[in-house]
């Protein structure tokens, strides 16, 4: 088998290896700066990565526009939105550290194993320094953990799971919205009030773990304070009919039905509800009501009037500066730039995502550098205002943030599409807030990871 | 050459060459430049090329040669890797003994649903494997919650038991690893304004791909591949010359839920984490998609065809407006924008409806799938009495259509 025939292919082809043989040593080149992605040229990028498709494409596309408005706002465009508001003022509208904001985006189709695999390609192939957004706790918790083991900060967008800052607690993760606990404990004393402390619940329950947590929280502060709880029934996430499971309702004689549902469940559910009348029913001697736990402008529109006087919690409302005063500032500025690019006010998930996004910049401008572990540092127990939720503590111990929660209602009679909810009251940020290791939070959040 | 033909032998060094210079070929364009965005040579694409071949390479067993079209097979993808990851948590970070867990775990899964769909053929046998694998999504999303951790999947977790491994010191993380090598380490070469990557994990799903392809032209070739022929030129012929072609549909059916497993092992392998969206249908009907896009029946069509939809879904589906808008500014800017909104559609989100509208051309124009394309262009040029032979070709590769 030993012939050698040189021909002209064959030398190319040889020396090509050996050329590249050669270069090798030449051209090996260590990270910089000692963590993952460390930004070189005079620009950083970070990436976007929400639901551009599936149930949650609408939520999506809203913090999507938050996004590209927060970068704009970095790289001092605009108005500057709530950068003029925060009481931190290291953010300049120069970019980060000085250099230009640029950003890629990705669909995670609302599935773990695709939102991963994007948020992959961003930190592998695009540079990413930091991933954020996220309209599915599921997905939160998997790109949290592939952040955590990649070497990337993780800012979660929507997620309002107890996971995602509790059993699945990381390091390089952070998250600005609220979760089931906040809504339990927000909602009860509201609840009292409104409805007296004597009344009989009933809970559908989407059949996964968001539902799983909601129900128990919500199961929780409501058996405290005197409800008894009649039946709790799980219902697949794909259904779209829910009269089979709400006629049993009426002869259970339950006087409160709570709807532990979110996205395209929850309308259908709300709207099969009021359709069998159960709001007009008077059972055991008290008016029937109906609660959805986790609000959004989105559902809300969704269910139409259907919504009118029903009782829910939400992370923020466009409209609480105007009503509950100067506590909650950067709200308004935050509106304006919003409407004066979109043209409508923001939903609460392009709140916490352009939030987030400066709450990410600012952590790097404290902390003078990109690097992972510094960042962790400057937001832990990070205390910080003007940035429409009021004065607001990010833990060290979970890296979750403590804020007021707003109790909402249906509007009885709407002006227009975007005005649905009525503001009934502000839990204040004590309120809310619970120990980091009480049972449905255990988790360990471990060590930040700078990656190599 | 390994109990080859030359010809087979020719084609698996192809495929061996494609694997091991993948980082080169999938990254044809400079850093940085406006093309960069087309570079595909980045580890967790190029491990996902890997896996998802194997899968499809394993789908080809049935389907191309059984005809067998099975539309749960992703069932056996998600059960290999809800034991990988298993493994992983309780024994060891070592993925050997994970991916050898997934392998049995899909092959004894398989083995039950084989058993019961495999009494009915055709469009009977495609709704009883679908029924199983929407089964099993729906088990692991909420009732096996426990288990499966539903809806946000299971991760490694620094308090998980492995008890084959040291405990880990303060700081450190559970990595994936083969006897520690870590499957995310990776090394990278520049050359000039190019960058390649050279990843551990890539290149052992590279090497498990080889593996797999070459088993597939071992069994296409063997007398058991002749038989489960056989079983789709015609079934009922088979039976009233008194064999019984059950056990050997009920082999092929096993065998490539096998390599489902594998291919789910591996997934979890070189990214530790499980969702039950992985055995969701559409995840079963991608397989499908993959081999006939690449050419059913075939030994390298699979590969192509899986190759060819995780690359639109990772590439494309990447492409947005300010991108679009940034290759188009040298033109007018009407035709600017006229240009972007024609394109619009059919990037970043849209990446669904360019692969629909792909997937309908070869269907229609290439019905052997883009193998077939290739041996048109390849007949094409080569005049002298190529004709017959690239028939002859097109015969050897393809099974005749009943």
């Amino acid at each position: 088998m030993s012939k050698s025939n040189f021909t002209r292919r064959g030398l190319l082809k040889t020396s090509a290896v050996a050329g590249a043989g050669l270069a090798l040593p030449t051209y090996l080149r260590a990270q910089e700066g000692g963590f993952t992605n460390a930004p070189d040229g005079d620009t950083v990028t970070l990436g976007f990565n929400v639901p551009q498709s599936g149930p949650y494409a609408d939520e999506g596309a809203d913090e999507l526009r938050a996004y590209e408005l927060a970068v704009e706002h970095l790289n001092g465009g605009g108005d500057g939105g709530m950068m003029q508001t925060f009481s931190s003022d290291a953010l300049q509208g120069n970019g980060i550290m000085g250099k230009k904001v640029e950003f890629v985006t990705g669909d995670t189709q609302t599935k773990s194993d695709a939102a991963r695999a994007s948020a992959k390609s961003m930190i592998e192939k695009d540079g990413a320094i930091m991933i954020t957004g996220g309209s599915s706790s599921g997905v939160a918790v998997a790109v949290q953990a592939l952040c955590q083991e990649a070497g990337i900060i993780f800012m979660a967008g929507l997620t309002h799971s107890n996971d995602t800052t509790g059993k699945d607690k990381k390091a390089n993760g952070f998250r600005h919205f609220f979760n089931s606990w906040m809504s339990g404990a927000a909602l009860a004393p509201v609840l009292a009030g409104e409805y007296g402390k004597d009344r009989k619940a009933y809970h559908l329950t989407a059949d996964y773990n968001w539902g799983y947590t909601t129900e128990d929280a919500m199961r929780k502060e409501t058996e405290a304070m005197g409800w008894e709880t009649v039946n709790a029934v799980k219902t697949p996430l794909t259904q779209t009919d829910f009269s089979s499971y709400i006629a049993p309702v009426l002869q259970s004689g339950a006087d409160v039905l709570i709807l532990n549902h979110y996205g395209g469940n929850m309308v259908n559910s709300l709207t099969n509800a009021v359709q069998f009348g159960l709001r007009e029913k008077t059972v055991n001697g008290k008016q029937f009501e109906i609660i959805v736990p986790l609000y959004s402008e989105l559902m809300a529109r969704g269910a139409g009037k259907n919504i009118s006087g029903i009782l829910g919690s939400q992370n923020w409302d466009w409209k609480l500066e105007n009503e509950k005063g100067d506590r909650y500032k950067g709200t308004n500025a935050f509106v304006q730039s919003f409407g004066e690019k979109y043209g409508f006010p923001p939903s609460q998930a392009a709140q916490t995502c352009y939030v987030q996004t400066l709450l990410y910049a600012d952590a790097v401008e404290r902390a003078g550098s990109f690097n992972p572990c510094a960042v962790v540092e400057a937001l832990e127990g990070y205390e910080f205002d003007g940035l429409g939720n009021g004065p607001t503590l990010y833990r060290a111990a979970d890296h979750q943030c403590f804020k007021d929660v707003v109790v909402v209602r249906g509007k009885e009679n709407p002006e227009n599409e975007f005005d649905l909810v009525e503001i009934v009251e502000v839990t204040p940020a004590e309120k809310v807030t619970y120990e980091p290791d009480i049972p449905e939070f255990e988790g360990t959040l471990g060590e930040c990871n700078p990656g190599a | 050459m390994l109990g080859l033909t030359k010809k087979d032998f020719a084609l698996l060094l192809v495929v061996t060459a494609l694997a091991l210079f993948a980082p080169f070929i999938l990254n044809p364009f400079p850093e940085g430049s406006g093309m960069a965005q087309f570079n595909a040579g980045y580890p967790d694409l190029m491990q996902r090329f890997a896996i998802f071949g194997i899968f499809a390479i394993g789908f080809n067993i049935l389907f191309g040669l059984t005809g067998y079209l099975s539309f749960g097979h992703a069932a056996f993808l998600g059960v290999g890797s809800y034991a990988a990851i298993w493994m992983m948590k309780l024994l060891t970070d070592n993925i050997l003994p994970a991916m050898l867990l997934s392998v049995v775990i899909a092959g004894l899964f398989s083995l039950v649903v084989g058993y019961i769909s495999l009494r009915r053929s055709g469009i009977y046998f495609a709704i009883l494997t679908l029924a199983f694998a929407q089964m099993s999504y729906a088990l692991a999303y909420s009732v096996l919650t426990p288990i499966t951790g539903g809806e946000t999947g299971l991760q490694l977790k620094l308090n998980d038991p492995r008890i084959l491994d040291a405990a880990l010191a303060p700081g450190e993380r559970a990595n994936a690893n083969l006897f520690g090598l870590d499957m995310t380490a990776s090394h990278e070469l520049y050359f000039g304004a190019w960058q390649f990557t050279f990843n551990a994990g890539y290149y052992i799903a590279a090497a498990c791909l080889i593996l797999a392809f070459y088993l597939s032209i071992r069994i296409f070739r063997s007398p058991f591949g002749m038989m489960l022929r056989a079983i789709k030129s015609n079934n009922t012929r088979m039976t009233y010359t008194g064999l019984n072609a059950r056990p050997y549909a009920l082999a092929a059916f096993v065998i490539s839920g096998m390599y489902a497993g594998l291919a789910g092992g591996l997934m979890v392998a070189m990214d530790t984490q499980v969702g039950p969206e992985r055995m969701f249908w559409t995840a079963s009907g991608e397989v499908v998609l993959m081999t006939i896009l690449g050419g059913a029946g075939t030994l390298i069509g699979p590969v192509l065809g899986s190759g060819v939809i995780k690359y639109m879904e990772n590439i494309i589906s990447k492409i947005n407006g300010s991108i679009l808008h940034e290759w188009f500014s040298w033109m007018p800017d009407g035709l600017e924008d006229a240009l972007v909104t024609l394109i619009y559609p059919f990037v970043g989100k849209g990446w669904h409806l360019t692969l629909g509208i792909v997937f309908m051309l070869v269907v229609i124009f290439l019905p052997g799938g883009l193998v077939e394309g290739g041996q048109r262009i390849g007949r094409m040029f080569r005049r002298n009495g190529g004709a017959s032979r690239a028939a002859k070709d097109i015969a050897e590769q393809r099974n005749p259509a009943e």
